[in-house]
């Protein structure tokens, strides 16, 4: 009798501390994600279709995984270690499809060469990197780019740690600042777009891989700025306040812009608007369902993207990169890396008659 | 030479005996051989670290960022987040599971005891992933509360849970080293006409202080240890601070996150992991060994 009753207080206990835990479990637990495949069908599902990368394009890639899946038995995971932990696996041929929020550096592409890993590379939508900060915050009404630069620069280390340093009247208080983890490709275009320099920054202050837990960080108190892609603010719109930037050149709109789908097609929200990519490798695109994947991807990103909080690719622009694909043309449209203040339809308009970077190791794989 | 009584199992018996001897001490020598294979890719991958840094860096300098632009290799920071977030864990764990061992020894009777223990040790066994996510999302919006100045990431938030996570522990062997004090000490007591509190603080307690101190040393090395609490709820941003309400980061958390990330293999910041490792297993070394003296100890006055 004891023994049952000490059972069942034991269950009790657990269950509780369970359900306490499990029913705010929003933040998932780790940057990874497999997507929910519910398909289990005995059909023949093919080989599996390993998707990995950026955490800033997980929700558009998880959201066409989920609807690809539905129409087309198939086994999708996704999962996100960052731009570059992706591009790390993707050039090592452990990855069907990479998501990137930056361009391959020409160090990853040297990669992919010496593998023999030969690559197409998509664009899919857009994010405007967002700048965010508490909505009790009543001080920031925009920060320039200067100001962001004061703000995250490496020699703000131990220096920059007050709001009043960053502009005269804003409070002589702690800054806390909140950004992605080094392994990220949105830390990698936020520095090189706003300190000048990829991968410098400020060390002092708390990072993540997973974009969540800087929500969790931002929406809670009140000293808080951080950044992150545009989906995780728009999904948590109600618990921060995004921040104008003014990038002071009078060509990209005068004063200060904040993110929109209006303003980054504009090409006013500037620097931190950034085009997201999907990387291809070709040994997988002679898989059938890898080239539906991509193909469903391309045709879907549009009317995904405005249900996860992306910006998608003006129709024109769309148009030029499903051409591209079509083509077969492989390797990357930008040779030395970056993307800041590069606008999408000039570079895929010198692509088309240019022989791309990485092309000539793409057509020699035939393993 | 003991064998020729049993002249009948000459053969089998040694035999098998050799093998399931041979089999414990396998099993004897993986912990032993596991404990060397980490003292010497811990010692491999310091030296080379070293080789680099310098000894007076990284003790001395008071900033660690082996991942930024601008290198930092101070352990202090990461030290004072680990003391520190122990320090309030067992600021919570040593009263609260003392007082429950006392009660569950002294004054329950031993049905309230059946039930209470296994109910207080369930505690010991939820995942400290939970406990981290209890931390974050339920401890400090509580504290924001109370202190609207704390950060959304702080040391006291994942001290308080750790706390209650070691809690258990110390109560269970606490209340063991307790309930080993004779009888008849207390029994003498009482006849002396001495009440009841003052024979469990002046008889029973001093009696059994070597066994909960071997049970605060464990809770000490857990606290130190302890990795996914730390690495969720405490902000994992270094620095050298004893204010509990801003981001810190500890020894493992540090481990954690450069581990989960994508570093090159072979790096600097790769190395450093290994360093802080090191020194983590050098601190919980010289604990265990304390805490094992002491229960050696407690253990011949019994």
């Amino acid at each position: 009798m004891f023994e049952q009753a000490k059972r069942a207080v034991l269950c009790g206990l657990a269950m509780l501390l369970l359900v306490a835990c499990g029913g705010r479990g929003e933040p998932s637990a780790s940057a990874a994600s497999g997507s929910g495949s519910g398909a289990a069908a005995p059909v023949a599902l093919g080989a599996e279709i390993r998707m990995d990368g950026s955490s800033t394009l997980l929700p558009l890639s998880e959201a066409v995984a989920e609807e690809f899946q539905k129409q087309r038995p198939s086994r999708v995971t996704v999962r996100a270690s960052g731009t570059g932990g992706g591009f790390q696996k993707f050039c090592s041929g452990e990855l069907d499809i990479a998501g990137a929020s930056r361009p391959i550096r020409p160090s990853e592409l040297k990669a992919c060469a010496e593998k023999g890993v030969g690559f197409m590379e998509v664009a899919v939508a857009y994010d405007a990197l967002s700048v965010v900060v508490n909505p009790q915050n009543s001080w920031v009404d925009f920060l320039t780019v200067a100001e962001l630069k004061r703000m995250w620069e490496p020699a703000a280390q131990k220096r920059v740690t007050k709001w009043s340093q960053i502009r005269d009247g804003w409070p002589d208080e702690e800054i806390r600042l909140f950004g992605a983890g080094v392994d990220s490709g949105t830390y990698d275009y936020f520095t090189k777009a706003i300190v000048g320099s990829e991968h410098a920054s400020r060390g002092d202050y708390t990072s993540s891989e997973d974009d969540n837990v800087l929500v969790q960080g931002v929406s809670t108190d009140k000293l808080a700025i951080g950044f992150f892609g545009y989906s995780y603010f728009a999904e948590n719109a109600a618990k921060l306040r995004v921040v104008p930037i003014d990038d002071g050149v009078a060509a990209n709109g005068p004063g200060p812009v904040a993110p929109s789908a209006a303003t980054v097609l504009a090409g006013t929200y500037q620097p931190l608007a950034r085009p997201l990519f999907i990387y291809v490798t070709v040994t997988s695109l002679a898989r059938p369902e890898v080239k539906a994947l991509v193909t469903f991807y391309l045709g879907n990103a549009s009317r995904l993207s405005k249900e996860v909080g992306f910006i998608p690719l003006a129709a024109s622009t769309a148009a030029a990169v499903q051409a591209r694909f079509a083509e077969g043309r492989t390797g990357t449209l930008f040779a030395e890396g970056s993307s800041v203040g590069v606008v999408l339809d000039e570079v895929l308009k010198s692509g088309a008659s240019a022989a791309s970077l990485g092309s000539g190791s793409g057509a020699s794989t035939g393993k | 030479m003991e064998r020729d009584a049993s002249s009948l199992s000459r053969v089998e018996r040694p035999l098998a005996e050799r093998a399931i001897e041979g089999l414990l001490r396998l099993a004897a020598m993986v912990s032993v051989a596991t404990t060397a294979a980490i003292v010497l890719t811990l010692g491999l991958e310091s030296a080379a670290f070293f080789s680099e840094v310098t000894p007076g860096d990284f003790l001395f300098d008071t900033q660690w960022t082996p991942l930024f632009a601008e290198r930092h290799f101070g352990i202090w920071p990461l030290v004072c987040g680990t003391v520190l977030t122990s320090f309030i864990a067992m600021a919570v764990a040593v009263p609260c599971g003392l007082l429950a061992a006392i009660q569950m020894s002294e004054f329950s009777s031993s049905r309230v005891r059946f039930w209470l223990k296994p109910s207080v040790e369930v505690l010991a066994g939820v995942p400290t992933v939970v406990y981290g996510y209890v931390a974050l999302i339920f401890v400090t919006p509580v504290l924001q509360k109370m202190m609207p100045s704390i950060g959304a990431f702080n040391a006291l938030a994942p001290g308080l849970v750790m706390g209650l996570m070691i809690m258990p522990t110390i109560a269970s062997l606490s209340e063991d080293a307790i309930r080993a004090v004779p009888v008849s000490l207390r029994e003498a007591s009482l006849g002396l006409g001495v009440g009841r509190v003052s024979t469990i603080v002046r008889v029973v307690l001093p009696s059994a202080f070597s066994g909960i101190a071997a049970s605060v040393i464990m809770g000490i090395s857990r606290a130190v240890g302890e990795t996914m609490i730390v690495a969720i709820a405490a902000g994992q941003q270094p620095r050298l601070t004893l204010d509990p309400t801003v981001p810190i980061s500890t020894m493992t958390a540090f481990i954690v996150q450069v581990s989960m990330g994508d570093t090159p293999h072979g790096t600097l910041a790769y190395r450093s992991i290994f360093v802080v490792g090191a020194a983590l297993f050098l601190m919980t070394f010289g604990m265990n060994l304390v805490s094992y003296r002491l229960a050696r100890r407690y253990r011949r006055l019994t």
